[in-house]
């Protein structure tokens, strides 16, 4: 089992009042409210915790990408992965993800490169299409964001693997010359994830490409669906897919105490957790969406009961204590259904056994930290995660037999002689 | 519906099905729709009906008429008129443009000017306003963008009509289709052509009609000051109190210049 670390790297000294009052989203609030003293201090703790996971054992380190917002200081990614490419030694430099469609190919695939030789072949780039606020941060046309993922993909492969120069005329990238001088140390090209919030699109097309497939923090049950979506696709495709093909992202906060625990993991749902990430008109752009989910989205949003759930906060005045009672009565909610795990290690870890059989991934991402929580606080979450959760759940790996990517090549496992795929998850019970 | 005055029809035109609405009597008039899609059946369009044929075709990648691959621009998109204008013989045909619909027309003029009889624009995107933004539809929900579209809801009873109250799931996918072939068309630079002033002056000979909400919060008024320059012998009409949908908020008034102009 491959196990990583991840952040988002918040910056978290925005009230929660803030951003409340900015229609429960933290894309939108106003830049003067940052500080770069702050900022600058919170890069380098950041940067610190990654180098601090890979000393503890984390087999990965997790970074992200989003613009505009201080719910990430991910915005320049791969700029902190070509530091942590240099000033780590072992642990693998896990993208999830670069967006595509908001990118340019070229400029990316000598910039991947770069981090992978620095790093002496330890990245594993990711793809998104990035949320649909990313559209509006990086003024890219949300209604071909599908289209030029794809071109950009394609051309980024071709980018390190085609010999140069040539020419790309598509029909959203245009280049003359192609011909990079920075190229990945791993050939033909490095393992590529694909994270995601389970849309059947991307899930089919990550099965096609035989890339694992990470699973962001979602709800238990569509996930079991979208792994067999995933195993399906591929048994089309004549493979057998296995525990390599599948990560998941876990909420989890540990502490010395129960008590201090679920304090400290009350920061997942600070202002609304991720539910506060960008307001409906920023998260779905026009034409983000694809024709089917766009039905979906219409029915979601005109019905009475969903619709004003999800533009709850966008019109009209906002009644800040109401909404804190509401994110209070959420955060029992997600620490019941397992969204969020937290706890001494010992609690914790029995959790995490729940989801390791009924996910069975290879992949297993512990997502430590978001709201207000202390540089100490953080570095003993990660301490005990590492020395006492990490080892714990090597022996279960072990147990239910889930290995990692780097253990099982994805995409190699035959099919069954009788042509029907094995089942991928187990039996579907509370975590 | 029980004497309904207009119904729907499908034609092919330039290698697609074009879904329109038309109604009415007479000389056939082209009504090209806006950003959000045609709006509906309103009076204007009655009492216009009474003395022309009135064509109002979905464009395409607006719900009911399929997307056309080659369309990426609104000179595309006026390509695909001029075409399906020939291949009917309507050629030359009176013509009415509402918003990005406007500019599709001044576009189509500014390309060949005789392929109108007369040209009205109804507050047109299409160039950068002097002073102020054209409205960001791209960021808004369509509801919010509809809201701001009159000067003042409750004086525009058929705004009401139209898109008071909640909307169905069928009105928010209809907007969504509406709200992405836009942005297919004209998500950069934000619903006007840079040079476009420029090309408005080869719009010669062709009588033309803007008429513009003083109060205009979706593309501002200083517009029409552009549009009117460019386009010689164009002729302005304003109206005070009045925001981008003179149509409903000023329908009296609207409908006697119409009547009027195409006299």
């Amino acid at each position: 089992m491959h196990i990583m670390s991840f952040s988002e790297r918040a910056y978290i000294d925005v009230p929660e009042d803030l951003i409340i009052e900015n229609g429960s989203s933290y894309f939108g609030i106003p830049n003067t409210n940052f500080d770069a003293k702050i900022g600058s201090r919170l890069m380098n703790e950041y940067l610190d915790e990654r180098v601090y996971a890979e000393e503890l054992g984390f087999d990965g380190v997790m970074l992200n990408e989003h613009h505009q917002t201080p719910f990430c200081g991910g915005s320049v990614m791969d700029v902190e992965a070509a530091i942590l490419a240099r000033i780590t030694k072992r642990v693998k430099i896990v993208l999830l993800g670069n967006p595509l469609p908001v990118a340019d190919p070229l400029r990316l695939a000598e910039e991947l490169a770069t981090i992978d030789m620095i790093s002496g072949g330890r990245l594993v780039p990711g793809w998104v299409r990035g949320a649909g606020s990313e559209s509006i941060a990086n003024n890219t046309n949300p209604a071909f964001n599908r289209e030029r993922f794809n071109e950009a993909h394609d051309f980024i492969i071709d980018a390190w693997t085609k010999p140069g120069p040539w020419r790309h005329e598509g029909k959203h990238y245009n280049y003359r010359y192609v011909n990079p001088w920075a190229l990945p140390l791993q050939k033909p090209v490095p393992q590529m994830w694909i994270p995601g919030i389970i849309s059947p699109e991307t899930v089919i097309w990550s099965a096609r490409h035989r890339y694992p497939y990470v699973a962001l923090g979602t709800n238990l049950e569509p996930t079991v669906e979208m792994v067999n979506l995933y195993a399906d696709v591929a048994a089309q495709e004549g493979y057998q897919a296995g525990p390599e093909n599948f990560g998941y992202l876990q909420n989890v906060c540990v502490a010395e105490t129960e008590e201090k625990a679920r304090e400290l993991a009350k920061g997942f749902v600070y202002g609304g957790g991720f539910g506060s990430f960008a307001r409906a008109e920023w998260m779905f752009p026009p034409g983000y969406n694809s024709k089917e989910a766009t039905k979906r989205l219409a029915k979601a949003m005109t019905d009475p009961r969903t619709g004003t759930e999800i533009i709850r906060f966008s019109q009209g005045k906002v009644d800040v204590e109401e909404i804190k009672r509401s994110i209070d009565k959420n955060y029992q909610d997600v620490l019941t259904s397992g969204l969020v795990i937290a706890g001494t290690p010992e609690t914790v870890i029995k959790r995490i056994r729940v989801m390791l059989e009924t996910l069975r991934p290879g992949i297993f991402g512990t997502w430590y930290h978001h709201g207000p929580m202390s540089f100490e606080d953080r570095k003993t979450c990660l301490r005990l995660l590492g020395t006492e959760v990490l080892p714990a759940m090597r022996e279960i790996a072990k147990e239910l037999g889930l290995p990692g990517p780097f253990e099982v090549k994805p995409g190699s496992r035959p099919l069954p002689a009788s042509g029907k795929r094995d089942s991928v998850v187990g039996a579907l019970k509370a975590a | 519906m029980a004497n309904q005055e207009w119904r729907e029809e499908t034609v092919r035109v330039a290698g697609t099905d074009l879904v329109y609405i038309t109604g009415g009597t007479g000389a056939p008039v082209l009504v090209l729709h806006e950003e959000l899609g045609h709006p509906g059946w309103l009076r204007w369009h009655s009492e216009l009906a009474r003395t022309r044929t009135v064509i109002i075709p979905h464009h395409p990648g607006f719900g009911k008429t399929p997307r056309v691959e080659s369309v990426r621009n609104v000179r595309d998109l006026g390509n695909f008129y001029t075409k399906a204008l020939r291949e009917r013989s309507l050629r030359p045909v009176e013509v009415i443009g509402f918003s990005l619909g406007g500019w599709i027309a001044a576009d189509m003029a500014a390309s060949d000017p005789s392929q109108f009889q007369k040209m009205v624009l109804v507050a047109p995107t299409g160039v950068k306003p002097p002073q102020g933004d054209i409205m960001d539809l791209f960021i808004l929900t369509a509801k919010a963008y509809l809201d701001a579209s009159v000067q003042d809801i409750q004086s525009a009873p058929e705004f009401a009509k139209l898109y008071g109250g909640e909307p169905t799931p069928e009105q928010f996918e209809a907007w969504e289709d509406a709200r992405a072939e836009s942005a297919r068309l004209a998500w950069v630079p934000y619903m006007f052509y840079p040079n476009f002033a420029s090309l408005l002056e080869n719009v010669v000979g062709l009588p033309t009609l803007l008429v513009w909400g003083k109060q205009d919060q979706i593309v501002p008024f200083s517009a029409a000051e552009v549009y009117k320059k460019s386009i010689s012998g164009a002729e302005l009409v304003a109206f005070d109190n009045c925001g981008h949908r003179p149509e409903v908020e000023k329908q009296a008034e609207f409908s006697q210049h119409l009547q009027r102009f195409l006299a």
